[in-house]
């Protein structure tokens, strides 16, 4: 498996990051080394080995379903770059 | 009508020849819950901005989602409500997209293991025919926040109280054949939560909303298509995005399915894409933000660990089931001997139900109790504008009611009089037919003697009922109005009979 420069840019699209113009190429022999190393695993055989999820061997923990949060909208708007009567405020956004 | 009533067969004609549309619908229906799926916050609605909200709803750093119990076993409930498999290996998975309502950057979903796999309800249309729709899966996700647009004209305000709210999208197979059939399948649907207590079910508050997938065909390519499972019988599909109301899924259903037939008919070629469904215009159009959202970039949640079920914790919720819908509606008709037709009334709305239920629990008898409550009691209800859990009158009060009428105390028309009393002023309908002297005259002795004068006062009248036996209904009346209308007609009429020699 590896991935184009295309592909780079798309990726970088896709999670909202700056396109690394100057750096595609590099960036991408970069991340095709990363993945011909993982791709090593491939050696080993898994026949009839249940894919794990998880290392962990505890269950998964479970909530009651009561209020105990909440009600700090003041925390809640402290880091937005601008907020009024009490929303977060963004840019233009709609369909 | 391009809807034949006989076979329920939803055609469009074509310029090229006929079309039938097969449609699928992905419903996400709102949990009800007190807290949210993963935070402590409230579910509570309507309440001012962004303070049902956590650190963990806004996405704060280091936050950790921790699942709400009961939310897992209000899918489980759904799941068997729906007559579902029940997976007891389910695992959340990121679905990663950009929007200033969705804090994380990703949705928490289910994606390869759902919760909940296939199962089937069974539908009613209007003139009360049945059909089957297939469920593929039932999933919980979280839902994400509100952005309000109209607050400014550059910016655009978000609210994130729904923000981390427990979803169930349930996913239907495409067996629905006609913009009549998905409003059903979403009303059945509806009922059926209701029923469950797992979802509100209220389309104005949000709490159910639908993304309709459509394609057309050829009439038969739909049967090829279930016969053998191909997809490719049939025409590539659009996805009409969160709609929310029964009305609209149908005007959306006809607007695509018109708008997709002219494309192919004048040689062009259906994009597989998702629209918006324009409710002011009734028109669909292409959502732009989509074209490449699409790629969502599942991956396994590593903030939690896979959802395993013991049998018992399913098994608990299984022998604790309520009774549902279809179930209510046979025993009605099976048990209590209603028609289909009230039992359907009845059953198609849990308060209805749970209403009649509390009247025949008094003691009422079960046909005539359904007269009562579809007919004075809904229409009296319907004309004010109130819903059941509003009624002045109380189960005890119409079982008291059509306790007196079976027991022949009052007849069906001073019964409506009675209930007029009940319903303005209240009071027990036994003690205001004995305070009010509106019992019902059986006393034959005391008919007989009205009749008597009544032939005596209206010769020419008895005369007339001799040659024409249906003038007799003018002295029923006459005696009606003699006794207030407590006499007992059949009484009445026996005597007039006997007394006039017809």
């Amino acid at each position: 498996m590896s991935v184009s420069e295309d592909d780079v840019r798309r990726i970088a699209r896709l999670a909202r990051i700056a396109e690394p113009k100057d750096r595609v190429a590099k960036l991408t022999g970069e991340l095709n080394g990363i993945l011909a190393w993982v791709e090593m695993l491939n050696e080993v055989d898994v026949d009839g080995v249940e894919p794990m999820t998880t290392p962990v061997s505890t269950p998964l923990p479970l909530r009651d379903d009561t209020v105990t949060d909440g009600e700090i909208r003041e925390k809640v708007l402290k880091n937005a770059p601008k907020a009024e009567e009490g929303f977060f405020v963004v840019p233009k956004s709609v369909e | 009508m391009p809807l034949d009533d006989a076979t329920h067969r939803y055609t469009l004609p074509g310029a090229t020849g006929d079309w039938e549309i097969v449609v699928g619908l992905e419903v996400h229906a709102q949990v009800q819950s007190n807290a949210k799926l993963f935070s402590g916050a409230s579910t509570e609605f309507g309440a001012s901005p962004n303070t049902h909200v956590s650190l963990v709803d806004a996405a704060m750093p280091g936050m950790l989602p921790v699942i709400n119990r009961h939310c897992v076993e209000q899918a489980v409930k759904t799941g068997l409500g729906l007559n579902a498999r029940i997976n007891r290996f389910s695992r959340f998975d990121r679905k990663n997209y950009f929007y200033p309502d969705l804090p994380q950057g990703y949705q928490i979903s289910q994606f390869q293991f759902p919760i909940v796999g296939e199962g089937e309800i069974v539908c009613e249309r209007d003139d009360g025919s049945r059909f089957t729709v297939g469920i593929e899966r039932l999933h919980l996700e979280q839902d994400a926040g509100k952005s309000i647009h109209d607050l400014d004209p550059d910016a655009t305000y978000v609210d994130l109280n729904r923000s981390g709210v427990a979803l169930m999208e349930i996913v239907s197979r495409p067996h629905v054949r006609s913009p009549i059939e998905a409003a059903a399948y979403v009303r059945t649907l509806r009922t059926i939560l209701r029923y469950l207590d797992t979802c509100g079910g209220d389309m104005e508050k949000g709490q159910m909303r639908a993304d309709v997938n459509v394609s057309v065909c050829r009439p038969g390519q739909y049967e090829k298509f279930r016969e053998t499972g191909d997809f490719s019988h049939l025409g590539t599909r659009c996805e009409i995005k969160n709609v929310n109301s029964l009305r609209f899924i149908m005007q959306a259903i006809e607007y695509e399915a018109r708008r997709q037939i002219d494309i192919i008919e004048e040689g062009g070629k259906i994009e597989q894409q998702t629209r918006l469904f324009d409710a002011n215009t009734g028109v669909t159009r292409a959502m732009r933000s989509k074209e490449e959202a699409h790629d969502y970039r599942y991956f396994p949640d590593p903030d939690l660990l896979p959802l395993e079920l013991e049998e018992s914790f399913v098994e608990t919720i299984r022998v604790n089931l309520p009774e549902l819908p279809e179930a209510k509606r046979k025993r009605f008709v099976e048990v209590l001997g209603l028609s289909e037709y009230d039992a359907s009334v009845l059953v198609a709305d849990k308060d209805r139900a749970d209403y009649f239920e509390a009247v025949i629990a008094k003691g009422a008898d079960g046909k005539l109790s359904a007269n009562w409550v579809n007919n004075e009691l809904f229409g009296r209800l319907n004309k004010e504008g109130l819903g059941i859990t509003d009624s002045p009158a109380s189960p005890e009060q119409i079982a008291g009611l059509v306790g007196l009428i079976t027991s022949n105390v009052i007849s069906g028309k001073i019964a409506k009089e009675v209930f007029e009393i009940v319903w303005t002023e209240g009071g027990d309908p036994e003690q205001i037919v004995e305070s009010r002297g509106m019992k019902q005259v059986t006393d034959t002795g005391a008919i007989e003697k009205v009749v008597d004068e009544l032939i005596a006062a209206n010769p020419d009248q008895a005369e007339k009922v001799k040659v024409k036996p249906q003038t007799l209904g003018w002295f029923v009346g006459q005696v009606m109005k003699a006794t207030g209308g407590k006499a007992n007609p059949q009484a009445v009429n026996e005597i007039l009979k006997k007394k006039l020699g017809v």
